[in-house]
């Protein structure tokens, strides 16, 4: 089962997640848990070791950001690392560049185009 | 001949001193008629010589000299001259009483001839001493006239001293009145520069809260726009459902809908509120106070502080947490007014954080609170923050117009100042700091309810 971690402080990202990919729920294609900040989707992490193969995660959260979050899963988890794509309003060459640098695999920007999202879950997750 | 002396210089001593006051006066006739007298005694002294015949002589000089003491007497003109006379009137007499006794009464005058000339002696010594103590009086007369001249001598430069002095003076007042226009057209200057300057802080403060508000807005954009998206989807699923019947799954997606256009709803209400506080802070306050609920102030311009923050700073991040009491209600405040305050002392916060972080970099996690509190008749909004403090030195400085420990040309200094305006004047509270240098401060704002 593919787990996906999205990490997001507006809750509505939740429902809105689960809205667009209720068909692929309902067909146990994939899985999504939602944490709303970066300390409760490390927290999450420590206690399900290797169950989240795709981390979505917004940039800018208070308290730690997407950022530091990003650095923090590509240090500790390296065999294998999950997939860490982040998601952000704020699409800029020194975030992107700080995103890559630290590890990102992929770099959405706001508003979500769910489309493309899929497109790419698709390749990853083969 | 002897004898013949004394009436000669008397006659002269005295014609001459006429004479001089004649000319003095301008009494020209008179001065002539002196000029004669005087030839005349000289004649008078000549002939006495020539004819040694005392005894004729002495007679003509007694009646002339009775003719010079008593005709001025008698003359208005000479009256200033009553003193001068009078001091040859005993010896005038004496000698006339004298030489008549002794034609009169030679035996007699045998025996008192030398009482005679014993007083004859005595107004010699008179005349003498009335003639040397009238010297000295025109003596100390003419020192009198010369130094009463000096002083009008003196007076006249003194005089002319005042005039140049009041010109001067004149010209030094023209030029500080003119000093003093300048000094009020520049203060007149300041007093608008000043002006200017606070509304260039307003606007700046306007200015950081553009890019906060364009990202808050964003985000319940995005929601809109997401949400409406995906409820067409839904709609198309449902239709499908339908056709085939599935009258529990079309269920579900109604109700999916129904939520879907609750959260459009709330976050279209949301970007709402966003635009209606800019226009509130943007709008010249109309100094009305209105009932207003602190803590959804509070609330709005925190995350407008964080992310006009954010927005300027890229690496910027800090926690940020509000500890709101429930039982405020609502108090009448200006609400632009005290939502720049709020900003402010936010802002600030953020500030002191994002400063301390750069020094200490990944180990320290900045943190931002505000509480509101109800305390008794009072109001209490707190704004802590983890950040390096105010040095105990400064601290009485920070409310003064124009007084920034940023660098040049990264804050006015104005903030905290009008914050103290505004809570004190406006709003007849309390705006105080508690600091600790090192571990942060917290502004406190006491507001009456």
């Amino acid at each position: 089962m593919n787990k996906i971690l999205v990490v997001d402080d507006e809750r509505d990202i939740q429902t809105l997640f689960e809205q667009h990919f209720r068909k692929e729920i309902r067909h146990g294609e994939v899985q999504f848990v939602f944490s709303f900040s970066g300390e409760e989707a490390l927290t999450y992490m420590y206690e399900h070791e290797q169950e989240a193969v795709l981390i979505l995660s917004d940039i800018n959260m208070p308290g730690m950001s997407g950022l530091e979050l990003l650095k923090h899963i590509k240090e500790k988890y390296e065999k294998p690392p999950p997939v860490v794509m982040m998601i952000t309003a704020y699409g800029d060459d020194d975030n992107y560049r700080t995103a890559m640098r630290l590890g990102a695999d992929d770099f959405l920007t706001k508003p979500l185009d769910f489309k493309s999202l899929k497109e790419k879950l698709k390749t990853t997750l083969l | 001949m002897s004898l013949s002396i004394v009436p000669f210089i008397v006659s002269l001593v005295f014609l001459n001193r006429f004479r001089r006051f004649s000319r003095a006066n301008g009494l020209l006739h008179w001065e002539m008629l002196f000029r004669y007298a005087l030839l005349l005694s000289v004649a008078l002294f000549i002939t006495g010589m020539v004819f040694k015949s005392e005894d004729f002589t002495k007679w003509l000089w007694h009646i002339y000299l009775i003719v010079l003491v008593v005709f001025p007497l008698q003359q208005k003109e000479f009256r200033p001259l009553r003193n001068f006379i009078s001091a040859f009137i005993p010896y005038v007499l004496i000698s006339v009483v004298s030489d008549l006794t002794e034609v009169i009464n030679a035996d007699f005058f045998k025996t008192t001839e030398t009482y005679f000339k014993n007083i004859t002696a005595l107004t010699y010594i008179w005349m003498i001493a009335l003639f040397y103590s009238q010297n000295r009086q025109n003596k100390a007369a003419e020192r009198e006239r010369i130094k009463r001249l000096h002083e009008d001598e003196l007076n006249k430069v003194i005089a002319a001293r005042k005039v140049e002095l009041e010109v001067l003076v004149q010209e030094r007042t023209v030029e500080l009145t003119k000093q003093k226009e300048e000094l009020e057209n520049t203060l007149e200057e300041l007093r608008a520069t000043q002006s200017q300057l606070i509304q260039s802080e307003k606007m700046a403060s306007l200015g950081e809260l553009t890019a906060g508000i364009a990202h808050e807005i964003q985000n319940p954009l995005n929601f809109v726009n997401n949400f409406s998206e995906v409820s067409v989807e839904l709609l198309d699923e449902m239709q499908a459902e339908i056709g085939r019947g599935n009258s529990e799954e079309v269920k579900q997606i109604v109700t999916d809908l129904k939520q879907n256009l609750e959260k459009i709803n709330h976050h279209g209400k949301r970007a709402d509120s966003i635009v209606k506080g800019m226009l509130q802070h943007s709008r010249t306050s109309t100094g009305q106070k209105e009932p207003t609920d602190i803590n959804a102030l509070a609330d709005e311009y925190l995350r407008l502080a964080y992310h006009g923050l954010r927005a300027k700073d890229k690496s910027f991040n800090a926690k940020f947490e509000t500890d709101l009491d429930p039982n405020l209600g609502k108090i009448n405040v200006i609400p632009q007014d005290m939502g720049r305050v709020i900003l402010n002392l936010l802002t600030n916060a953020f500030y002191a954080v994002t400063e301390k972080k750069k020094l200490l970099g990944e180990s320290f996690q900045p943190s931002v609170t505000i509480s509101t509190r109800k305390m008794g008749k009072n109001v209490e909004i707190r704004v802590t923050d983890n950040g390096n403090g105010i040095p105990e030195k400064i601290i009485d400085k920070i409310f003064q117009p124009f007084f920034s420990t940023k660098p040049t040309g990264k804050g006015t200094g104005l903030g905290l100042s009008l914050c103290y305006e505004i809570v004190t004047k406006g709003h007849g509270g309390e705006l105080s700091v508690e600091t600790k240098e090192g571990e942060g401060s917290i502004f406190i704002c006491t507001l009456p309810l």
